[in-house]
């Protein structure tokens, strides 16, 4: 089932990325491929085979709720590409 | 003989025999990387100033009677495990000044055991790649022949090893880029079961495939190195505390060995010249008693799909974290939304936002069955069929990557001609198997690996058939750059 141009135009902008005309018509070339090449899992015979998320058999795991150190304010703002006041600046959300 | 040509254990015997100390063994790696790697490109960052600082502490701790197993010696890790106060970019323009507050728990445990950190090596941008040919900021080298790519995505720690520029180093494997490198440069490269490193502190690909392994040129020192890092971590609760016998592991034992051969890795999608030196290896350990039947897994020719939708779906959600708001790169916009979609754009290469793209594909409504799904699906066959035959063999055996090192450039074109030199290593990640790669034999020139593969948290014996294999199988010897 291949992608369309429209189709990749609205995936880009929900992964929050803007690609040229030119880009775009890379990407579709590319991705259609890739996405030819998974058509065999269609031959697969999984009906009743259950889902695998994990490669292990793992578990929910409970820490016992006990406060220990992490970083300080300031060492979470140090990396930040704009802080004010002791917060992340972003520009205007809410018009 | 020269240092940087010493095994780990030889280095540890040197240091606490004071034949040497740890501040000479740092320096000589400094100057080899000073004379190799303006050809190899495999480091990213180094800092010699941090480097014999540690190198001092080190040798203090031995002076003062400490004796434990990393102290002393000089490692190398790839730029996406966090490093507190050392430059961490992912090889990616997004994270290209990123200095980390904090450190992964490899990184720490490493640090706490006296090991000497020389620097960060190259990856494919965000490990995302089979050739380091994706690092945003340049290709690293092979050392057997500079015009050829090391493998990847942790191409730099591999070639860093092979051309005696660090004893050990380490990189992460999602889908053979530890192993896979490890097999074009020639030296020992393993994925530890996934759960028994803790992925604190790596910068997250595929949380579920992700997994932290060492380089080194024997299997002793890549036992080693593993012993380093392995073990239960709060900070990572999908570790998980198994056993290990380290005796085991370290007691060769190929004798009655059964190990099973895939045919389907045995087929023409292996180059020939893979194949002959494979099978020769083969042969080398049936001599020595190892019993070897073919077995079919006729899952593994749906690895490489399965592969490529699990691994970009997770992807392109733990990549959603690079907003431009907390650290790394800000491209500014007129409003919030604008700015993260410059940053983005700008932030990652070519190859990353493919990926990206393709992840928010296969688990947007109306696709995720037909793709996310049927993959998670698949991989539980993939796990199925490999159990069954553990139940039978001790280990499976196969080439390491279809091909030898491939020139610069070569496949640069072609979307699936990249993805497909996983073919080998990806089953290992899908069903959490531990698996290691090692040198067996030169085609034209180039190594070939050969590549172990048991069941889960089974590492003692596959380090015990690995070192068995070691002994009888021909020594490639060091590439003439080194």
């Amino acid at each position: 089932m291949p992608i369309s141009m429209d189709e990749l135009r609205q995936i880009a902008d929900l992964a929050r990325l803007r690609l040229s005309d030119v880009e775009l018509e890379a990407m579709h070339s590319d991705l259609n491929r890739v996405l030819t090449h998974f058509t065999h899992l269609q031959e697969l015979q999984l009906a009743g085979v259950e889902v695998s998320a994990h490669a292990v058999d793992a578990q929910s795991v409970w820490d016992n709720d006990e406060p220990s150190g992490g970083l300080s304010r300031e060492q979470a703002l140090s990396s930040a590409p704009s802080a004010e006041s002791g917060l992340f600046l972003v520009p205007t959300i809410i018009e | 003989m020269s240092l940087v040509s010493l095994s780990v254990s030889e280095m540890r015997s040197g240091l606490l025999n004071r034949e040497f100390s740890a501040v000479e063994l740092a320096q000589a790696h400094l100057d080899r990387l000073s004379e190799l790697d303006p050809s190899v490109k495999a480091f990213v960052t180094v800092d010699p100033e941090t480097t014999l600082a540690q190198a001092k502490h080190a040798q203090a701790r031995i002076d003062s009677g400490d004796a434990t197993p990393m102290l002393g010696i000089p490692i190398a890790l790839k730029d996406n495990m966090v490093t507190k106060g050392m430059r961490t970019t992912c090889s990616s323009k997004i994270l290209e000044n990123y200095v980390p507050q904090y450190q992964g728990t490899a990184a720490s445990k490493l640090e706490s055991l006296g090991a000497v950190f020389l620097g960060k090596t190259n990856l494919d941008e965000f490990a995302m790649g089979t050739s380091t040919e994706y690092s945003a900021f340049f290709a690293t080298r092979n050392p057997w022949n500079l015009e050829c790519v090391p493998g990847g995505s942790s191409g730099g720690s591999a070639a860093a090893v092979a051309s005696q520029m660090a004893p050990i180093s380490f990189g992460s494997d999602t889908g053979g880029s530890v192993r896979q490198p490890a097999s074009l440069c020639g030296v020992v490269g393993f994925k530890p079961t996934y759960g028994r490193v803790s992925r604190y502190g790596l910068i997250a690909f595929a949380s579920s495939l992700d997994q932290i392994g060492p380089f080194a040129r024997c299997v002793s020192d890549a036992i080693d190195a593993f012993e380093s890092v392995m073990g239960r971590d709060a900070m990572d609760s999908t570790t998980i505390e198994a056993s290990y016998d380290a005796s085991v592991a370290r007691t060769p034992a190929l004798n009655g060995k059964r190990l099973a051969m895939p045919r389907e890795l045995f087929s023409d999608d292996i180059s020939p010249d893979v194949r002959a030196v494979v099978r020769d290896a083969l042969d080398a350990m049936s001599n020595s008693g190892a019993i070897i039947e073919e077995v079919s897994l006729p899952i593994i020719e749906h690895g490489v799909s399965t592969y490529y939708i699990i691994a970009p779906a997770e992807a392109s959600s733990n990549l959603a974290r690079f907003d431009g708001v907390r650290y790394g790169l800000r491209v500014d916009g007129a409003n919030s939304i604008d700015m993260m979609t410059n940053t983005r754009s700008a932030g990652f290469g070519k190859e990353v936002q493919e990926r990206i793209i393709i992840g928010t594909y296969v688990l947007s409504s109306g696709y995720y069955d037909a793709f996310y799904a049927k993959a998670c699906q698949a991989r539980t066959l993939m796990k199925r069929q490999f159990e069954e035959v553990f139940t039978k063999y001790d280990a499976v055996i196969c080439p390491t990557s279809p091909t030898t090192a491939f020139r610069l450039g070569e496949k640069l074109d072609d979307p699936m001609a990249l993805k497909l030199a996983d073919f080998c290593t990806i089953p290992a990640n899908m069903g959490g198997f531990p698996a290691l790669s090692l040198p067996c034999g030169l085609a034209n020139g180039l190594p070939v690996g050969l590549q172990l593969i048991a069941k889960s948290f089974d590492e003692e014996h596959l380090f015990s058939i690995a070192l068995a294999t070691e002994e009888v199988l021909p020594k490639i010897g060091m590439p003439a750059i080194a």
